[in-house]
């Protein structure tokens, strides 16, 4: 069946459930369609979606005069929908997707905390973003709450959060975080154990909310670019990428050849990076620090070269809208090839080490077990995904310029334990280096900016990219003069913290730090 | 095993010596560093990293610091697990509001004498965040700052210069 016969059968059967859908295009530049539907279908949607293996992708609302849009982005064979319905202001209730897609679980709560849009059937409807910092009653994303909101001089903590509880002999909790123990990013977690063993384990995010998507509103394009590197420091080029993708949708521009080579390049350049951080990372959880040496060295060596190349060691504010801002040279040419050989070198040496070492083999196989089941049923993303045989990758199954020019092998385990997610990343290294040499072979003189034409009011874009820890998506609204007026950036982590709660269930509690390195979620990407 | 002993021999030293031209400036620091952690602190000096609102760039070059080419540590700056532990606080982010008595309990925790360095453009100034609703800004709006070390987020070397700077501060409680 070819891919887009999924939604022209879709619709019909849909139509005979009296489920009435208008399709549209999102913009002229995007292949993804959107669906508006009425409110009240709102949860048979997902019910009927579920049915025919849908993933559920990604959910946001919007504030429009005296309604509220909201959307779910759903996906199936690298063809993506964007669901849409609206409901008035004075009662914001919609029936939930929730209790049909656990991945909708946070999303919902998210969007419940930032509008106040009740949803009807949820199966839990704590608070997940809000803490202290504004009440009950005041919802952030309204267009009449001001961005300086109205916080107390000192944001009180947030102790009474109603966490899971157990009860029993012996069964007893440790409360982790917000303040971890390492060079991390804060958050909670709330153990129930019996002994060394896990019994539960329940994330309590959303300590480094920074208000992105309020703060984006109003911004000119290279200002929203600016802020979208700066979501997830780690995924800066990922993330500008989607944000710039959306917004050239809405301006219906197509940037250039060789800008998009040169994307294509910094988010190699940057998966690879983050991959060795976190594969010496994994092995220093269990204590085998010659690999965390050798691992941190290759990654300084990596950034340094990207300070060469791009001036940034991170390679933040490269990716612009219509383009890029730094063109390759001659000698950085030179410089991205050296840097391949010597990689693939240095690896060759390092990888049989790794792989016969008995420590490793006996702290990384089976532990933190996800099981594909799971997985799928969590719509798991990027590596983590991967490695637990969801083989699923935007790069080949909807493949965006330039990956549309090239080939390269998706990596793929099936054992879904940490050992896989590390054996994954080694494996994506590695097409990470073919791709990128393929690139820079593809490289031919052109300009790397397109003039940028001011989007018209109301214009959308959905930017769909794969991060370095999987699939991103990023919608972006503008209003008239050239303004943002909606921005919601879904990092993988959204999708995958909640894999995390799953995988560690029956391990011991030491063995938590590796399991969450092994997944090594966005906590500021989550939160945003 | 013995793959690995070949591989660690044939690696040699990473770490960065004064005699490496290009990066000599980093062995300057490290030395005058450890000069004054030697007479201040009897050769050591422990840093609690908190992650108060940062969107990560700043911690991945916190934690090049640890790498075998900067290898902060041969210099007696070494960082803890636990504020009490701690003669300084490293702060980076802008404060977010859901992070404010977070890193208020955190200073409390401090023993005194102690520093707080800002680190990054947000824990400077808010960078990119500014105050919010969610966000607090810069970190010397929650608590005391001594210093701060600015950048996007600031490069290794930035971060040592940073603590030279902190370091031959007067302090009346020195």
């Amino acid at each position: 069946m070819s891919s887009s016969n999924w939604t022209l059968a879709f619709l019909s059967q849909l139509n005979n459930t009296s489920l009435s859908i208008v399709t549209s295009p999102i913009n002229q530049k995007s292949s993804s369609e959107k669906w508006q539907i009425n409110s009240s279908h709102w949860h048979e949607f997902s019910r009927l979606a579920i049915e025919q293996q849908l993933r559920w992708v990604s959910g946001w609302a919007e504030h429009k005069d005296a309604q509220f849009i909201v959307n779910a982005c759903f996906e199936k064979a690298g063809i993506y929908i964007l669901l849409r319905t609206q409901i008035s202001v004075d009662n914001p209730e919609l029936p939930s997707q929730a209790s049909v897609y656990p991945a909708a679980n946070r999303s919902e709560r998210h969007t419940q905390d930032m509008f106040g849009i009740r949803f009807i059937g949820h199966t839990d409807n704590r608070r997940w973003t809000r803490h202290q910092a504004w009440d009950k009653y005041s919802y952030p994303l309204r267009k009449d709450f001001s961005v300086d909101g109205e916080p107390e001089a000192i944001t009180p903590a947030d102790k009474d959060y109603p966490f899971i509880k157990a009860q029993g002999a012996g069964v007893y909790e440790i409360p982790v975080g917000p303040v971890h123990a390492g060079i991390i990013e804060p958050g909670h977690f709330r153990f129930l154990a019996v002994g060394e063993l896990i019994l539960n384990l329940e994330e309590r995010l959303g300590y480094v909310h920074k208000g992105i998507e309020k703060i984006a509103e109003g911004r000119s394009p290279e200002s929203l670019a600016r802020l979208a590197g700066r979501i997830s420091g780690d995924t800066t080029v990922g993330h500008t990428w989607a944000a710039c993708m959306a917004m050239e949708q809405a301006a219906t521009i197509e940037i250039p050849l060789r800008a998009a080579l040169i994307r294509g390049v910094l988010a190699e350049r940057e998966r690879i990076a983050n991959h060795l951080g976190d594969m010496g990372a994994i092995c220093n959880d269990v204590a085998f620090v010659f690999a965390q040496m050798q691992f941190t060295r290759l990654r300084e060596d990596w950034l340094r070269s990207n300070v060469l190349v791009f001036g940034h060691r991170l390679l933040m504010d490269i990716i612009v809208p219509g383009g890029v801002k730094i063109d390759l040279s001659a000698d950085s040419v030179t410089v991205i090839k050296k840097d391949i050989t010597r990689l693939k070198k240095e690896l060759s040496e390092i990888m049989p080490i790794i792989d016969l070492n008995s420590s490793l083999e006996d702290r990384l196989y089976t532990a933190g077990y996800l099981s594909p089941e799971i997985a799928a049923a969590f719509g798991t993303l990027g590596y983590v995904g991967r490695a637990s045989d969801q083989d699923y990758d935007v790069r080949r199954d909807a493949a965006y310029f330039p990956y549309d020019q090239v080939e390269f092998k998706v990596a793929l385990e099936n054992q879904g334990d940490i050992a896989s997610r590390f054996w994954v990343r080694y494996k994506e290294i590695q097409s990470s280096l073919k791709l990128i040499d393929q690139f820079i072979n593809q490289l031919s003189d052109g300009d790397i900016l397109t003039e940028w034409q001011v989007p018209q009011q109301d214009s959308e874009g959905l930017g769909i990219v794969e991060g370095w820890r999987g699939e991103i998506t990023s919608f972006v609204r503008f209003d008239t003069d050239n303004k943002i007026a909606r921005f919601y950036p879904r990092d993988p982590s959204i999708i995958n913290w909640p894999a995390l709660e799953k995988l560690t269930l029956n391990n011991i509690v030491p063995d938590f730090p590796v399991c969450n390195k092994s997944v090594n979620g966005s906590y500021s990407g989550n939160d945003l | 095993m013995l793959k690995l002993l070949l591989k660690t021999l044939k690696t040699g030293i990473a770490t960065e010596r004064c005699k490496t031209p290009k990066d000599n400036e980093l062995e300057t620091l490290g030395i005058e560093i450890k000069r004054y952690i030697d007479k201040k602190f009897s050769g050591s000096i422990a840093i609690r990293q908190v992650d108060a609102g940062s969107c990560n760039g700043c911690e991945l070059e916190i934690h090049a610091l640890n790498n075998p080419y900067y290898d902060i540590e041969r210099f007696g700056i070494h960082f803890v697990a636990s504020p009490r532990h701690a003669d300084v606080l490293l702060v980076t982010g802008p404060v977010s509001r859901h992070m404010q008595t977070a890193l208020l309990r955190t200073y409390e925790s401090t023993p005194d004498p102690k520093w707080v360095i800002a680190v990054g453009d947000c824990a400077t100034c808010g960078g990119e965040f500014g105050v919010s609703y969610a966000s607090c800004g810069a970190v010397s709006n929650v608590i005391p700052v001594d210093m701060t070390i600015a950048g996007c987020p600031p490069t290794p070397i930035a971060l040592m210069k940073g603590l030279l700077g902190l370091i031959n501060l007067p302090k009346g409680n020195v």
